[in-house]
């Protein structure tokens, strides 16, 4: 029988190698998924797979796509790692949308913007971030309400509120009475960094706050307090280290990062506010968060991972007539053999009769 | 008076598939293990349990096929956390995140039929006034579920086994020393929490609205979850909870017809505003929840 025998100390070398295994344990998984639905595997992965990055125009799509996620992979892990589980970045991204939406429509007269506008109104986005991750942090902290419910709870609140707004106050006049804003203005969006494509200056934000992100939980003494406490609440309790300061600045960084995100998407692609502003970055992140093991860094590698399946979705949508929800089944998969991998880390497999 | 009988009947049956699966996450729970895959198992359990309904024409047969599901999901979320040691928080998100996607793309060919609903109504009971039409014209189901709450009460409290699953959850170490399989004993239970996710989600998608949309579980799952807090960990005041906030659903479909002139948006939140109210009230009294809470909750047991 196979047996598991526990390592006297974790492997480091596993605990490099377990995400590496579960892609490929993913991708094995994927080709038997692509065969179970008749379709030939090969063909299947690499529409999946290679064709989003065949050319500059692939890559600078899938780019589109690791900006939000890498954003909110880095407040997450900075939460998660001070055991603060936020489950409800993607209404913090929805709020930060209409936040940084309903502010650009206010200035966007049709001219002007420029770059302090556009900073204006990331900022803005940011706020209502931090404004919604500061609820849970609040019910959290004062009354100890479970912070994975009340996140989630507001995620479907954040939609509602989402919804309410463009088919009521943010409505475009002139639109034919489609729930959408109007749409921002050459000024209002974000500039695009690469010649005929859409990648746009959301990716330069997110790498900065991966590095950023990195400083701070590596480099600062805020960020260590932040991880003993996460790690050893009793020893960081000993040292004076606050729960509730690493509760609030966890919070609230994530919520500001989800926020940009959300801004970054109006400004970026969409370019106005719609009912729909996210295909579940926020929670697509945790995936991201967890495959990069809640490292600032790790999470570029792991970001773009699922950024490739987003657009290998829809690609085997159009080519293969998929439906696009195989994104989600890839997403789900992936996780679930990153947690599955990571028993190696602890435990050595070996026979015994 | 009579008026009021119809939404009373409504609530209880906007309030059956919470309790359904709230009652199976608080047998979990008991049992030490959180899983915070319900809305996944629930979601995939409503798409399954349609299909099927839809290919034999049989409600029953997607009962059945809905809690297979729901026990299929659960033995794979206990593979990881309960042998493999995964974190059961994580392993719950994977698994919500995963029937999320694995619905929606079952469900493909699915969206836009529906099932015909028949009219139940229990013989002579449902005659008399007001009671009747409030109480004896539901699913079966509904009386399951109420079945099934009392089932639990029993189990829970007068037998021995239901002793052994509150002693594995509250100390899983003591029990296996006492010689009890902690694992077995929660792949039990587990397997029965998926069932009874499982029934709650072919409700959904079989008795409630009687068709399949993508995403249709909305975050019951979750409500379901929040729901067990709420109770304390018990099952009477699961039921008393799933009413409430059955009741509260209801209340947003019928405010405009009463007349009142709020956006439907901002009705819709009300279920899941009255559960983060509801999570407040019950968790400002820490001890209270410290108390009633099984010990070992979200904690892993390796007896090697």
């Amino acid at each position: 029988m196979l047996k598991m025998e526990k390592r006297p100390s974790p492997s480091v070398a596993m605990s490099w190698l377990s995400p590496v295994f579960a892609v490929l344990l993913t991708v094995i998984c994927g080709a038997i998924l692509f065969v179970a639905l008749g379709k030939n595997p090969v063909t299947g992965l690499s529409v999946f797979l290679l064709e989003p990055i065949k050319d500059l125009q692939g890559w600078s799509e899938v780019g589109v796509k690791v900006a939000p996620l890498l954003l909110i992979a880095v407040g997450l892990s900075i939460c998660f790692r001070s055991n603060v589980f936020n489950i409800g970045a993607e209404g913090q991204l929805v709020v930060g949308a209409i936040a940084g939406g309903a502010a650009g429509l206010y200035f966007d007269q049709g001219e002007g913007g420029g770059a302090l506008m556009i900073a204006v109104v990331l900022l803005a986005g940011m706020a209502g971030g931090m404004a919604w991750a500061s609820i849970t942090a609040f019910l959290r902290d004062r009354f100890n309400a479970n912070e994975i419910l009340v996140s989630l709870m507001l995620v479907y609140v954040a939609q509602l509120l989402l919804s309410l707004l463009v088919h009521g106050p943010l409505r475009d006049p002139e639109g034919f009475n489609f729930p959408q804003s109007r749409m921002l203005s050459e000024g209002f969006l974000l500039p695009i960094i690469l010649d005929q494509t859409r990648l746009h200056f959301g990716i330069v934000m997110a790498l900065l706050a991966s590095s950023l992100g990195w400083v701070f939980l590596s480099r600062s003494f805020a960020g260590y307090r932040l991880q003993v406490g996460g790690m050893a609440p009793a020893a960081a309790r000993y040292a004076g280290f606050s729960s509730r300061k690493a509760l609030w600045t966890s919070m609230l960084l994530c919520g500001a990062l989800a926020g940009l995100a959300g801004t970054a998407e109006v400004l970026g692609p969409i370019g106005q506010l719609t009912p729909t502003v996210s295909p579940g970055y926020g929670f697509a992140a945790i995936i991201v968060a967890y495959v990069g093991r809640l490292h600032p860094i790790g999470v570029v590698f792991s970001s773009f991972i699922m950024a490739l399946f987003y657009i290998g979705g829809e690609l085997s949508q159009s080519r293969l007539g998929m439906p696009n929800a195989i994104t989600g089944v890839f997403q789900g998969i992936l996780l679930f053999s990153l947690l599955a991998c990571d028993v190696l880390i602890h435990y050595k497999l070996s026979w015994r009769k | 008076m009579e008026a009021i009988a119809p939404l009373i009947a409504a609530s209880i049956n906007a309030g059956t598939p919470l309790m359904l699966a709230a009652l199976g996450l608080l047998i979990n729970e008991k049992s030490g293990v959180v899983n915070l895959g319900a809305e996944g198992m629930m979601l995939v359990a409503a798409v399954i349990g349609f299909a099927v309904a839809v290919n034999t024409d049989s409600v029953a047969v997607g009962f059945v096929a809905g809690a297979a599901a729901g026990m299929l999901m659960a033995a794979f979320f206990s593979l990881l956390t309960v042998w493999l040691g995964t974190n059961q928080y994580a392993t719950g998100l994977a698994l919500s995140l995963f029937g999320g996607g694995a619905s929606a793309y079952i469900g493909i060919n699915y969206v836009g039929r529906s099932l015909e609903n028949p009219k139940f109504a229990v013989p002579l009971l449902s005659d008399i006034p007001f009671i009747g039409t409030a109480l004896f014209r539901q699913h079966p189901m509904v009386y399951l579920s109420l079945l099934l709450c009392g089932g639990i009460i029993w189990f829970l409290y007068r037998s021995r086994a239901g002793l052994v699953l509150r002693a594995v959850g509250e100390s899983p170490s003591s029990a296996h020393a006492l010689g009890y399989s902690v694992r077995r004993i929660r792949l039990a239970a587990l397997l029965f929490g998926g069932a009874c996710c499982g029934l709650a989600g072919a409700f959904l998608s079989l008795v409630y609205t009687p068709l399949w949309v993508e995403g249709m579980v909305a975050g019951r799952g979750w409500i379901a979850l929040a729901l067990t807090t709420f109770a304390t960990w018990r099952p009477a005041r699961v039921l008393i909870g799933a009413y409430l906030f059955g009741g509260v659903t209801i209340m947003t479909f019928h405010a405009q017809g009463l007349g009142v002139s709020i956006d439907s948006q901002l009705l819709s939140m009300l279920p899941y505003l009255a559960t983060i109210v509801v999570l407040v009230l019950i968790s400002t009294n820490a001890n209270w929840i410290k108390l009633n809470m099984p010990a070992s909750l979200g904690k892993n047991f390796n007896p090697n």
